[in-house]
């Protein structure tokens, strides 16, 4: 039992490099995926996944299956998503949500287009689901770089970030910092993507920043405890996910993914914050 | 007389229509006003035109004895997420913001301050617990202890006592006369007339134009709250039935 719980990551470097791709994603990717819940913009991220997409295809199209150039075009497209949805939002009748689905769609229709016509489908499933199990050394540093600058920006964004979810027009009425931390979040929201799609492809990504925030909504109150909690479970899901899929000769994304999905699944039913047997347990406690 | 503010031509309103049409007058230094009007006669746009949150179409809102910065503001209930999973005391310590801005923590003569403000509207005990889980009547206990700590000139309180019980009202006209004693100016959008006539000395009658403005004896008839709402009717069909605005 042991032995296969250790062994495939004390035997290959690949799954010990996939272990830490994976906890940096998890570190800095997830207190975002709180923070995209608790404002109700969980769908945002699996927009700007998509968004991504073209950035990414343009880059591979210029210097290959490079890092540094899908990296920098995936940030470029995912910016300029956010950013213009943001201004449409702002400045026209038409609500963000609504704004963001609009450049969201058109971008991605310009990846694939793009993937389709210059690349094969292999590069296409590289994009799309990830390479978790050969993260080289330069991606690994980027995954780690991109956890600490995002958790260095939440520690100062914090305060006002909380205000712009709990209540905007009270952040507004004290101070101007509402805009500028609106973009500050999108712009990590965007970074962790295209850390996360490295590893785990553009919409993989996403799961491992929504999943666990998600079934930690039912473990903790606290905006503290969700992350902590979040970041556990984002950690052991990866954990898990890689093991099975080593075992069972799964692929890894999907794999971790859906680990992730079957905590939220047991989250759902069994956790101690307004679960299926939150009730259940209430009572039993009081008789 | 020393004024707070003074409005001036004041039009002010969405999309073009204006909600708020040609408001003159001035609003005394410590005085406590009560904004009084039939739905839809502008009051909140009023409040949200002081803020500066609402740029006006025509004329302008001055301030005398106070700055826009010094503005406590209660808007209506439905604008903050209940949902959103912090405490009380995180709630109340916002109204620290402008003290000490978005990144340096709390000392402790600034939790003192925080301690006193949730007992002052009789939240003690409450500190802890998630603002989802309180009642109307608490919730609007904790934003008014908000308000308390915000410490500003002028203060500013949208329908500030809709839905909550008696016993909270009478806490909470306490906290507004404590203001008033103080000499802050305090502005509120208010609907019962019994309150109106028993805690504040003014009142402003709104129906898109002013209806009357002075003691509230005088304001607050029968006459007045008739002539509101026959204004207010001549403009809810669309904006071109109203003579008034067809130019």
């Amino acid at each position: 039992m042991w032995e296969s719980l250790v062994q495939p990551f004390a035997e290959f470097s690949f799954m010990r490099r996939a272990m830490m791709g994976c906890i940096a994603i998890s570190v800095g990717g997830t207190p975002v995926g709180v923070f995209l819940l608790l404002r109700r913009m969980s769908l945002t991220g699996d927009a700007m996944a998509h968004a991504i997409l073209p950035g990414a295809a343009v880059g591979f199209l210029v210097a290959g299956l490079s890092l540094g150039a899908m990296t920098v075009g995936g940030l470029i497209a995912g910016m300029t998503v956010a950013l213009l949805s943001g201004f449409v939002a702002r400045v026209t009748a038409l609500r963000e949500d609504a704004s963001l689905a609009a450049f969201y769609l058109i971008s991605l229709a310009l990846g694939v287009l793009i993937v389709s016509t210059r690349g094969s489908n292999v590069d296409l499933m590289h994009v799309l689901f990830g390479t978790v199990l050969a993260l080289d050394n330069a991606a690994l540093i980027l995954l780690s770089s991109i956890a600490s600058i995002t958790l260095f920006a939440l520690a100062f964004i914090f305060r006002p970030l909380v205000l712009e979810c709990a209540d905007p027009q009270f952040l507004r009425s004290v101070s101007g910092l509402s805009t500028i931390t609106h973009f500050t979040f999108l712009a990590l929201v965007v970074m962790n993507l295209v850390g996360g799609f490295h590893a785990l492809g553009t919409l993989m990504a996403v799961g491992i920043m929504i999943l666990p925030a998600a079934a930690a909504r039912f473990w903790a109150v606290s905006i503290g405890g969700l992350i902590v909690a979040a970041v556990a479970i984002a950690i052991a899901s990866s954990v898990c996910g890689l093991l099975v899929s080593y075992h069972f000769g799964l692929p890894s994304g999907p794999a971790i993914i859906l680990v992730a999905g079957i905590v939220y699944g047991i989250s759902l039913t069994l956790g101690p914050v307004g679960s299926l047997a939150a009730p259940v347990f209430r009572h039993r406690v009081n008789a | 007389m020393t004024y707070a503010l003074a409005f001036e031509k004041l039009t002010l309103g969405y999309d073009s229509h204006p909600a708020v049409h040609q408001l003159d007058g001035e609003v005394a230094d410590g005085s406590l006003t009560a904004i009084v009007g039939p739905n839809g006669a502008g009051k909140s746009t009023l409040l949200k035109g002081v803020t500066g949150v609402l740029r006006p179409l025509a004329g302008q809102v001055r301030f005398g004895t106070c700055a826009r910065s010094d503005i406590a503001y209660l808007p209506q209930q439905s604008d903050i997420d209940r949902s959103f999973p912090i405490t009380v005391v995180d709630l109340v310590a916002m109204g620290l913001w402008s003290e000490i801005g978005g990144l340096f923590g709390l000392r402790a003569a600034h939790r003192a301050r925080i301690d006193d403000a949730i007992s002052a509207v009789g939240l003690a005990g409450f500190e802890s617990r998630i603002i989802g889980s309180l009642s109307g009547g608490q919730f609007q206990r904790a934003l008014f202890a908000r308000l308390l700590l915000q410490n500003a000139q002028l203060v500013l309180l949208d329908e500030p006592f809709t839905a909550i019980d008696a016993k909270t009202l009478v806490d909470l006209l306490g906290v507004v006369r404590r203001w008033h004693g103080e000499g802050r100016t305090v502005i509120a959008v208010l609907h019962d007339a019994e309150v109106v006539r028993t805690h504040f000395p003014e009142t402003l009658m709104l129906a898109r134009d002013l209806v009357a403005h002075g003691p509230t004896a005088k304001v607050l008839t029968a006459a007045n709250q008739f002539r509101a709402r026959q204004m207010c009717e001549a403009c809810t069909g669309s904006p071109h039935d109203c003579g008034r605005y067809a130019s």
